[in-house]
């Protein structure tokens, strides 16, 4: 690969190697030292979560991370390897050690026990915290050795700094958020730059490498899977192009027997490395390479006319092969309902498949499609500089600048059906932006530089060399405007404007841990909204070691790990029957939920409310996916039931089964006391904005033991079994009076 | 055997709202400061442990000393050790049925009950003082009163049921509102025409005087020896009164006296407009109700039946040759109230243990089909001393959602139920269940979890003879490999030795941690 820069440099190289040597170290030094500033940035800027909360871990998943790290540093690997969970999943249970990427725990986990065996003692928290940020710089140090790879060192710098402060990837990378995509993207990043780095040496040694990055990855993430499909698809671009080389048999063939045998001792992986079909094209690519690569032999060792004899012979029996090879294939796959796919593969590939069929995947907002305004907010001005990349890429068309665009294409494919995917297209689009920067600069400031060249040996040498002819060269002062513009353009707009995008989006947007909430108040002050660790905390003070809770998955791995008690449903979302059911328990009535709930050893039902301060994420904005999701497995929910005219609404105007469900009774218990402004008494719901439908009900199974100070949580009991079961008459008069009685003596509950 | 007291059980959990099943007074006191109040002090701050506590502290020393101080006066009542209730609190409606009633009463205090006679309107009336309860039963032979009197009302009669107490409730055609509702609230319904008696021309006893048939000599009894006692009634047992129904749903209440399929409740002194509502043996002539907390209750439709007057009257049921010099309702309400007071029938379970076979002590956690042996202890109160309880139908679950071992008990006659039974093929949190329901006897249900985990990574089988034509595969494939990159390379460059010696140290840590996983490699293919 010649660089750009040497061909630049062609008319000086008379002036002697010891100038350039020297001025080649000097730029690695600088190189370097812009490089560590990088990470400094890349790991700063992620730390607004701690300055402006505190170091805690964020959202839901991280908390499952955190507490697997904690039993590991805790039991060691083997007891995580066997671990079986009783806590989650009750009475399934769930085997942690065969259902987890143990790549991001086992990271932590090291670096923990490194950092103690050196004596500086920090928590198993801290570690957690801060491997997001950490584990970003080495992102962006692997996406410079990546641009650097295929457009020289000045596009690496661009595009690593570019990644260091790209919106989409902090809002996964922020402190506390200790998630598989944490690591993750590392090591998606670093295995496309050894696979190039392989096919642009043919080293073996890369190629190993390569291989145990791979494996790193599989360890780590389960978009692995990207990789082992678009490595192959590359493949099979270059083969298709004629580009086939023996560099690129290296940099194929060992990664995908090294990959797979080693993928398949990630025991979540397991067998599925070579059963599912998310792994076919890597074969099928595997088998077409050797094909070509033999066929290439036969071509060197026989004549023209001998070579043809050879193909048509060869053809027809590979064809014969081929088509039973393909059959038996297409047999197997055939067998399986799903087609060998997972439904999240599916999901990749036909957009509609999990609205239509898997409402537990379609549920999760990050697997939504994004909107428009999404790519802006996330990628922000990348969006107007990726084509630019694409055309450099194409000035000259290299192997690896066609892989670069083969990424892009494909990640801002996958974006659009899943927003949590916007996190592989933003390194795809730093790459290709920072190439786009640099190249732009540098036919700018070649043009600058052979105009004075040509105005002082204009006389002198009148021919240029060949190289030079071709390259682009642009007026003198239209150059020099253009750049003076395009460093202007860079500091005010594309590094100011997107680091000041990027700082306000580290700070404002993407640091909030979601289990702290903050508002502003009119006056500027800072309000903090602590209800979750509010009630977990009241969870483990003041419930039996064993008891159960119950409620909607989101809450299940903070329960386990904050409260440390047992939930029926949790966020690794393995079982749709047992969280229909648990969708079941919530749009039923309160007997029949009861019934559900007592029959599974439920003690405690957790909601999440958020009528009162105006919290849009609460249980009842999802409820319908509970409806849904338990109307899926058990049909006597139907959702229209729930829906008034196909809208829902919680008002007056609510259907019946929608106002006697569960999940209405336990949100709006009581919320027609609200003690906020603007109710005066009339349950007015502040995320819907309107006055609720059903008022000054009582429950009949369940007791409200625990609401949070914003009433975002709320903790009700199952009552227990009546002592008595009362005859058939009808109360008289008398005895009516005497419960009611009875009822305010026996009021336990001060709000009451 | 001192130590196999129910708060053994897992009942703990409940302590903070709902009272335990027959706790002693003193347990149920304190669980009701100790557990209830202060939750609520927690609902703030974190739950402080009793030792660290000021103020509530302070109280809960005072209590202490006062129930150390009271304790002598209390050991002779009612405890889950000795279940057999002592204080009986009898209230009248008027002081003649003291000595009309008498044999009953007197049968219940050569028993050892310790009877307290008070008018239904006392004005003083009160069943506890201080938050503790000075009886351990309540007879209510006072069907005409409209209002208690004191602090008594129907409330204070069902908490009085709901903390684990017995009681009698005797009506007859006076019967008023208030005992009406409490015989509702208690799952039986008295017939809701106030002038009807319950008539049966076939069964109603011989007398001198053709009467209108409202006294019925009743021999339809319900068949259970430990309600009713070994000995068979051979006697009628006489009936005046109103009828009542159970809710057929109703699995806590039972008939123990129902009427003659020939029995209908209508108004005697009216001439029949329309068919009665309760016929047959729909109705019920003497009801008992064992609620959830084993609390036990009678309902009689007839005062008249305790009376002496009817025990001692010979009797002859219309139709049937044999005459009896004494009727059979003595020797019947002995034996129900024995029952009603906990001196037959109830049971007490525990010390659950389970233990894999060949090992001491509980495990944690069981792995799949690990063989294990569950032992449970039961007893019975025989009226003094606990007995070591003797069936053959005591059953025990391995239960996740549903029972997946149901192994009968063999017990050892001593008290001590057993068996042993491998853990199921599958993993998950399971329990314990000893769910022993039976007629008569005190309901037991006790549970204990405990965890089913799958095989580590290293207990599966090492080699399956099934999989060696796979192996002998592997190893033909690895070694002809080997022979070929010899050939092809060792002949032309000394670096392919080392290279190969590379893969082959590859391949062996590969098949090294492949036989750690225990999974031979494509054995499920």
């Amino acid at each position: 690969m010649a660089s750009p820069e040497s061909a630049v440099n062609g008319p000086t190289m008379t002036a002697g190697a010891a100038s350039k040597s020297l001025r080649n170290a000097f730029g690695g030094v600088i190189a370097f030292i812009i490089l560590v500033l990088i990470g400094v940035l890349a790991f700063s800027i992620r730390l607004f979560s701690v300055i402006k909360y505190e170091s805690v871990i964020h959202e839901f998943d991280p908390y499952f991370n955190y507490r697997v790290t904690q039993f590991l540093s805790k039991n060691g690997i083997y007891d995580f390897w066997n671990w079986f969970d009783d806590r989650t999943w009750y009475p399934l249970g769930r085997v942690i050690g065969g259902t987890v990427y143990p790549g991001l725990t086992l990271t932590a986990g090291t670096i923990w026990k490194v950092v103690n065996s050196l004596n500086i003692p920090l928590s198993v928290e801290t570690v957690c915290v801060f491997t997001a940020p950490i584990f970003s710089a080495f992102a962006s140090w692997a996406a410079y050795l990546l641009t650097k790879e295929v457009k020289g060192p000045g596009a690496g710098l661009t595009a690593a700094a570019l990644l260091a402060m790209v919106p989409s990837y902090i809002s996964r990378s922020v402190a506390g958020s200790y998630d598989n995509e944490a690591v993750a993207i590392f090591a998606l990043v670093f295995t496309f730059y050894l696979y190039i780095k392989t096919l642009n040496t043919g080293s073996l040694f890369y190629a190993t490498l390569n291989a145990l990055a791979y494996f790193y990855m599989v360890c780590s993430w389960g978009g692995y899977t990207f990789i082992i499909n678009l490595i192959p698809m590359h493949v099979l671009l270059c083969i298709v192009t004629g580009r086939y080389s023996s560099r690129l048999y290296i940099a194929y063939a060992p990664l995908v027997v090294l990959g797979t045998l080693l993928a398949s001792l990630v025991p979540v992986v397991g067998f599925n490395a070579v059963l599912t079909s998310e792994h076919f094209a890597s074969f099928l690519v595997f088998i077409i390479i050797h094909v070509v690569a033999l066929a290439y032999y036969i071509k060197g060792i026989l004549s023209p006319k001998m070579f043809k004899v050879a193909v048509t012979l060869v053809v027809s029996v590979g064809l014969a092969v081929c088509c039973a090879v393909i059959a038996i294939l297409i047999a197997v796959v055939a067998s399986s309902p799903t087609k060998g796919w997972s439904g999240r593969s599916l999901t990749l590939l036909d957009p509609t498949y999990a609205s239509k069929y898997i409402p537990i995947i379609a549920s999760v907002s990050e697997h939504q499609p994004p909107t428009w305004p999404s790519y802006f907010m996330d990628i922000n001005v990348l969006a107007f500089l990726v084509p630019a990349g694409i055309i450099a890429c194409f000035m000259p068309l290299t192997d690896s600048s066609s892989f670069v665009i083969l990424y892009i294409v494909t990640s801002v494919y996958f974006s659009g059906v899943m927003v949590r995917l916007m996190l592989v297209l933003a390194p795809a689009a730093c790459i290709l932006s920072g190439i786009a920067l640099s190249e732009a600069f540098n036919v700018l400031t070649r043009s600058i530089k052979n105009r004075k060249k040509e105005k002082e040996n204009v006389e002198k040498k009148p021919t240029p060399s060949k190289t030079e002819k071709r390259l682009l060269v642009l007026p003198l002062e239209a150059s020099v405007i253009a750049v003076l513009l395009l460093v202007l353009l860079g500091a005010f707009y594309v590094v100011f404007s997107v680091q000041v995008h990027c700082v306000w989006a580290a700070a404002e947007a993407y640091s909030a841990p979601s289990i702290v909430l903050t508002s502003h108040s009119n006056d500027g002050g800072l309000h903090v909204f602590d209800d979750f660790r509010e009630a977990y905390s009241w969870l483990s003070h003041n419930t039996d070691v064993d008891d159960k809770v119950a409620s909607w998955w989101d809450y299940g791995y903070q329960t386990t790990a904050m409260a440390n008690r047992t939930v029926l449903v949790d966020n690794n979302t393995w079982n749709n029957t047992h969280i229909a059911t648990v969708g079941t328990a919530m749009s039923s009535p309160e007997k029949q939920a009861w019934e559900i709930f007592h029959s599974l050893d439920v003690k405690y039902v957790l909601v999440v409310f958020g009528g009162v301060v105006g919290y849009p994420s609460d249980d009842i904005n999802k409820f319908l996916w509970m409806v849904r999701i338990g109307g899926g497995v058990f049909p006597h929910i139907k959702e229209p039931d729930y829906l008034r005219d196909g809208q829902y609404r919680i008002d007056a105007q609510a259907t019946p089964t929608m106002l006697n469900c569960l999940m209405y009774k336990l949100s709006y218990f009581r919320s027609d006391f609200i003690p906020i402004h603007k109710t005066d008494g009339k349950g007015f719901d502040r995320v819907r904005r309107t006055e609720i439908g059903k008022k000054h009900f009582k429950l009949t199974h369940f007791e409200e033991v625990f609401t949070t100070h914003h009433w975002m949580v709320r903790i009700y009991k199952l009552k227990p079994q009546r002592n008595r079961i009362r005859g058939k008459t009808k109360k008289s008069k008398s005895s009516r009076s005497v419960s009611s009685k009875r009822d305010v003596r026996g009021k336990r509950n001060p709000w009451h | 055997n001192e130590q196999l007291a129910i708060p053994q059980l897992r009942q703990s959990s409940y302590r903070h709202e709902t009272p335990p099943t027959n706790p002693s007074r003193r347990c149920l006191h304190l669980g009701y400061f100790g557990g209830k109040r202060l939750h609520k002090i927690s609902w703030s701050a974190p739950k402080p442990s009793p030792l660290t506590r000021s103020a509530p502290m302070a109280k809960l020393a005072i209590f202490f000393t006062l129930t150390l101080s009271l304790l002598p006066f209390l050991s002779h009542s009612f405890s889950p050790d000795t279940p057999t209730d002592r204080r009986i609190l009898v209230l009248l409606d008027d002081f003649s049925l003291k000595s009309s009633h008498s044999i009953f009463f007197t049968s219940l205090k050569s028993r050892g009950f310790d009877l307290d006679f008070k008018l239904a309107d006392d004005p003083k009336l009160s069943l506890q003082r201080y938050g503790q309860y000075l009886y351990d039963g309540l007879i209510l032979f006072a069907p005409s009163v409209e209002r208690f009197g004191g602090a008594l009302d129907v409330a204070a009669v069902l908490d009085f049921v709901d903390s684990g107490h017995d009681l009698i409730v005797a009506a007859d055609t006076t019967a008023s509102d208030l005992i009406k509702s409490v015989a509702t609230e208690c799952g039986v319904d008295f017939d809701e025409d106030p002038s009807a008696m319950v008539i049966d021309h076939q069964g109603y006893a011989v007398s001198d005087v053709d009467g209108d048939h409202t006294l019925i000599a009743a021999d339809e009894l319900i068949r259970s020896d430990v309600i009713l006692g070994k000995t068979k009634i051979e006697a009628p047992v006489l009936f005046k009164g109103i009828a009542h129904s159970l809710n057929a749903a109703n699995t806590l209440a039972l008939k123990v006296l129902s009427g003659s399929p020939s029995a209908y409740s209508a108004n005697p002194s009216a001439k029949l407009s329309s068919p009665p509502s309760l016929t047959g043996s729909a109705i019920s002539l003497v009801s008992v109700v064992q609620a959830r907390n084993n609390a036990r209750i009678m309902i009689s439709g007839s005062l008249d039946l305790f009376s002496n007057r009817y025990m001692k009257s010979s009797v002859q049921k219309a139709g049937s040759p044999s005459k009896y010099e004494k009727s059979g309702n003595e020797q019947f309400v002995t034996e129900v109230s024995k029952w009603l007071f906990h001196e037959r029938g109830h049971l007490k379970a525990g010390n659950l243990r389970h233990l894999k076979v060949g090992e001491t002590g509980e495990p944690a956690m069981y792995r799949i089909k690990d063989d294990l042996e569950f032992y449970v202890d039961i007893f019975e109160w025989s009226g003094n001393s606990w007995e070591p309880y003797v069936a053959d139908d005591v059953q025990v679950q391995f239960y996740m959602m549903s029972p997946y071992v149901l192994k009968t008990l063999s017990t050892d006659k001593k008290g001590l139920y057993h068996t042993s039974f491998k853990v199921p093929d599958v993993y998950g949190v399971f329990q314990f269940k000893v769910e022993y329901q039976k007629l008569g006897y005190t309901s037991l249900s006790l549970s204990k979890q405990i965890p089913v985990r799958p095989f580590r990574h290293n207990e599966y089988e090492r080699f399956i003879p099934t999989a060696f034509p796979y192996y002998g595969a592997s190893f033909t494939t690895i070694f002809f490999f080997y022979l070929f990159v010899f050939f092809l390379v060792i002949k032309t460059r000394f670096a392919g030795a080392l290279q190969m010696a590379g893969f082959f140290i590859f391949s062996v840590v590969y098949l090294y941690n492949n036989r750690m996983v225990g999974r031979p490699p494509f054995s499920i293919l």
